[in-house]
């Protein structure tokens, strides 16, 4: 039983938190808190997808005729490898967990921060190291034109920056590793008192899952790239042809880390899509154990199908009909997860704000990108659709469709929790419109073409393709107007936006029991340890506007449950 | 309940530092802190290993696919200064753990000292890493691209290895080391005047520890001497009387075979390929001329092959053997760092029997160098 008063206190909007309990750049540079650690990465990340975007730009724009002169060959080269490095090195990979994740993870557990604070920022300072090592092959004015995947032998003979691009890679993998590492002891030891593993949110399961790939596998990213320095500037002969070594060893080892990192870059996503369908739906999410355990089936099978990126590469008939298999088998746990999120709609009470938009167009693209995922995984069908724009439009469907759209959904959702304000929910879903048919418009176009022979990564092409590079070019600009629109809401919302309670949503995981902003140290008092999808348990309090937990409410005004407490 | 029990925890929260000197704030108890740190310390040893996979997959793969290769170049490996080397690192691990022991009990001082065992043995062992390295680049015994293997000892050039006859890759190996050295003697003699007591004393301590690195130099140089004499004595006579052996025909094909290579590829790279292959053929016609082909006599025994006999992809084991053991040392020089610092919170007198962490993390990392070590040694130093 608890007054108005401490109602007020625990659950009002508080004079100190943790963005003014302190000042000065000192504070935010040195700090430990995971909150303002996660919000510096928001913004690093935002600067690498900016950067990136504009090399994506100014691509298209020079595809946008057939014959165009606006780039010469090697700046096309240079221009698509680093969108390519940008994007999956200092962007996707880290922008989920290490920016989202960190704020909302350990207040998911109830706990004050993550296990290693110090790592923690040693994560993020390493992430900028990597990142300017990684531009600094366009500083240098060598650029990098072996696109982002450094095949030897061509990464060994060009001249352009790729010691600087693969140490900058190097770097911001133990940058990646640094957060799993974190994420991995977090969850393992700093649960809230009785919050067993399936008292998690889903969220944190994928975190899990992505963590665990995070520290399997980019380690042995780290030896590959060091071995094709080792291989550039001593030539040890272990990757160059001219010296007896194998260059297929390399791609090996590189899909190894590589493919995995597919699954570090979409496992988060579903992680936020799977909380923001059950929040926005008001109903308990359908089959939560299938979903946390197929998180860790696509991480676990993801080490096994690195060989499907090397089918035209040369390796035995018999070691690519088992890569093809157990590339099928994948799409099991996929549509698991899939089929889960549209049950957990059935029957909902659907709020179609932004981030719910977002989740929706989420289930849609996704969907798209990882049937055609089969396609590429059929022996024969690969033969015909390697290397061409069939390609580039799939795993654009699942990193851009997937990974950008549930980041954008995700930020929206938690973006009241972090600064306490509200955005504008109609120019938000202006946004995600347009992101959502900037996108189709940009990809869609890219699987015609490449069904019909277009190759990727080349600077002229066929004038029967012109009219789909043209389509896909306006998709591409209609697409960075709606990310542009989003950041503006967002950044806007954040500074003049008005003020919003610490529960808005009525959402029962542990880290909306905080006030909005959070406390320093996350929770002024113990939060009560709640199922995450249980929204019963969560009571509206009509003197502060928001939902509290049923504990804390005066229970003279509650409606009794309607369905029972699950145990 | 949990109302009032959120209220407690809530007045409580300004003094989190009370319970505990070395409890962070965002623990709860030490013993959420140390299962953290202890779960942590293994997921970091988990990454280690797949760190090295990488070269482990690659020594396989060329084991397999070149098993002629490897049989070729172990030879030039010195089993019993890999041996010493093993031993070394055994008896550091020997003295991690005790020390480890010692943290547990609370006692401070016994920890100190096995810690500094512990640092003298991984200078030892670096010491001797640097005996078989400079050897191996004084015969040419380098990396697939610039292997040249010629046998000959090249004279001496700076003063000090013309006075101790030694290599001058192992005066440029003891640069850094010297620099240190004297560093910390310096800095120990400051700190004392300035009456530091415990940091004069873990200088002193450093300064020992750098020492343990000449010690291993010392010790490598009377073991190489000592286990290439028998058959040692026998190649310095041979190469006494025959100064530069043979670049014999394999070399020879193989450099022709990188010209016909080399214009294809058209970048930087070939000038200093071909100047290297030129220089090599300058050396073979010299001396092919003034000793005809004799390189095949019987001085030459199984632990010092003809080159003329050996693949050309020879180098290709050494590229793996530098690399393996060279990110071994970097990992040792790592584990010295982190000894050092447990060394100084040792004498600091921080570990107590409910908080000694950072000494049984450290410890495992040890044991992990260790054990890498165990599986280099049998894979590059014993193939028969």
């Amino acid at each position: 039983m608890v007054d108005a008063s401490t109602r007020q206190k625990l659950f009002g909007t508080p004079e100190t938190n943790f963005l003014n309990c302190s000042k000065g750049w000192k504070s935010w540079a040195f700090t430990l808190d995971h909150k303002r650690i996660g919000i510096m990465y928001l913004i690093g990340v935002t600067v690498a997808l900016f950067l990136a975007g504009v090399f994506a730009l100014v691509l298209r724009s020079h595809l946008f005729t057939f014959d165009s002169k606006m780039l010469s060959d090697d700046m096309y080269n240079q221009m698509f490898t680093l969108h390519g490095a940008v994007m999956v090195f200092s962007f996707i990979i880290p922008s989920i967990p290490a920016a989202l994740g960190n704020i909302v993870l350990p207040m998911m557990l109830g706990a004050k921060d993550v296990a290693f604070p110090r790592m923690n920022l040693a994560s993020f300072y390493l992430w900028i190291i990597g990142t300017g090592c990684l531009l600094a092959a366009i500083l240098s004015g060598k650029g990098l034109d072996t696109g982002w995947t450094f095949y030897t032998p061509y990464s060994i003979d060009t001249n352009t920056g790729v010691i600087y691009a693969t140490f900058g890679a190097f770097i911001l993998g133990f940058s990646s590793i640094f957060t799993g590492l974190n994420f991995l002891v977090t969850v393992n030891t700093m649960r809230a008192k009785n919050q067993g593993w399936f008292k998690l949110p889903l969220f944190v399961w994928s975190l899990y899952a992505t963590a665990i790939i995070q520290v399997l596998a980019t380690p042995v990213l780290g030896i590959t790239l060091l071995m094709l320095i080792a291989e550039k500037t001593l030539h040890i002969g272990i990757f160059d042809p001219k010296y007896g070594g194998d260059p297929v060893l390399f791609q090996h080892f590189f899909w190894f880390y590589s493919h995995p990192a597919v699954y570090i870059m979409i496992l988060p996503a579903m992680g936020v899509i799977s909380e923001l369908i059950s929040v926005y739906s008001q109903k308990r999410i359908f089959g939560y154990s299938f979903i946390a355990f197929s998180s860790v089936a696509i991480a676990l099978l993801g080490f096994l199908v690195w060989g499907h990126h090397m089918f035209t590469s040369g390796q035995s008939l018999v070691v690519t009909l088992i890569f093809s298999a157990i590339t099928f088998t994948v799409a099991i746990p996929s549509a698991v997860k899939v089929f889960n999120w549209l049950a957990t709609l059935y029957k909902g009470s659907i709020l179609l704000n932004t981030p719910m938009c977002y989740a929706l167009s989420f289930i849609f693209l996704f969907g798209i990108g990882g049937l055609t995922g089969l396609f590429l995984g059929a022996l024969s069908t690969d033969i015909h659709l390697h290397d061409t724009y069939f390609v580039v439009a799939h795993f654009h469907f699942v990193m851009v469709g997937g990974t950008l759209t549930a980041l954008l959904g995700g930020v929206f959702h938690w973006w009241p929790k972090i600064w306490g304000r509200m955005y504008n929910d109609f120019l938000g879903r202006v946004g995600c419109f347009l992101v959502f048919s900037g996108f189709n418009l940009t990809f869609f176009p890219q699987f015609v073409m490449g069904s019909r022979g277009m190759p990727r990564r080349y600077a002229s092409y066929d004038p029967e393709f012109q009219i789909f590079h043209q389509l896909s070019t306006v998709g591409a600009f209609v697409l960075g107007l709606g990310i542009l629109l989003s950041f503006v809401v967002l950044v806007y919302s954040a500074l003049r936006g008005p003020r919003c309670s610490s529960n808005p949503f009525r959402a029962a995981s542990l880290e909306w029991q905080s006030s909005s902003p959070p406390d320093f140290h996350n929770f002024i008092h113990t939060p009560v340890l709640t199922d995450p999808y249980d929204f019963e348990s969560q009571v509206y309090d009509e003197e502060l506007d928001t939902y509290i937990p049923r504990e804390f409410a005066n229970p003279a005004k509650v409606a009794p449950r309607k369905e029972p407490v699950h145990n | 309940m949990a109302v009032a029990d959120s209220h407690d925890t809530h007045d409580d929260h300004h003094d989190l530092y009370d319970h505990g000197e070395f409890i962070a704030h965002h623990f709860d108890s030490a013993e959420q802190q140390f299962d953290s740190g202890k779960l942590g310390i293994w997921l970091f040893l988990v990454t280690e290993i797949l760190f090295f996979s990488g070269l482990f997959v690659a020594y396989t793969l060329y084991r397999t696919n070149h098993p002629e290769v490897f049989e070729q170049a172990h030879v030039f490996l010195n089993k019993y200064l890999g041996g010493l080397n093993t031993i070394v690192l055994l008896f550091s691990s020997l003295t991690m753990a005790l020390g480890v022991r010692a943290a547990q009990l609370g006692r401070n001082k016994n920890c100190s000292i096995y810690i500094l065992i512990t640092m003298v043995c991984a200078t030892m062992f670096l010491g001797v890493k640097a005996v078989e390295y400079s050897h191996k680049w004084d015969m040419g015994i380098l990396v697939r691209s610039a292997f040249n293997l010629t046998y000959t000892h090249p004279t001496p050039t700076t003063e000090i290895g013309k006075a101790l006859h030694i290599s001058d890759y192992l005066v440029y190996l003891c640069v850094v080391p010297a620099l240190l050295l004297a560093g910390f003697l310096v800095a120990s003699v400051i700190s004392k005047l300035i009456d530091k007591g415990t940091l004069a004393k873990f200088m002193i301590a450093m300064a020992i520890t750098v020492s343990g690195y000449f010690l291993g130099v010392c010790i490598g140089i009377i073991f190489m001497n000592a286990t290439e004499g028998e058959t040692g004595s026998t190649h310095a006579s041979v190469i006494a009387e025959q100064p530069l052996m043979l670049m014999a025909s394999t070399q020879d094909d193989h450099a022709e075979d990188d010209h016909d290579d080399g214009h294809d590829h058209d970048d930087h790279d070939k000038a200093a390929a071909d100047s290297n292959h030129e220089g090599e053929h300058a050396d073979h016609e010299e001396h092919f001329g003034a000793h005809p082909a004799d390189g095949g006599e019987a001085s030459f025994d199984a632990h010092h092959p003809d080159p003329s006999t050996l693949s050309r992809d020879v180098g290709i084991f050494f590229s793996i053997y530098y690399c393996m053991t060279g990110l071994h040392a970097i990992h040792i020089i790592a584990g010295i760092i982190a000894l050092a610092w447990l060394y100084w919170r040792s004498l600091l007198g921080h570990w107590r029997t409910d908080y000694f962490g950072p000494v049984d993390y450290v410890g495992l990392y040890w044991h992990l160098v260790d054990l890498i070590w165990i599986y280099l040694f049998p894979l590059l130093y014993l193939i028969d």
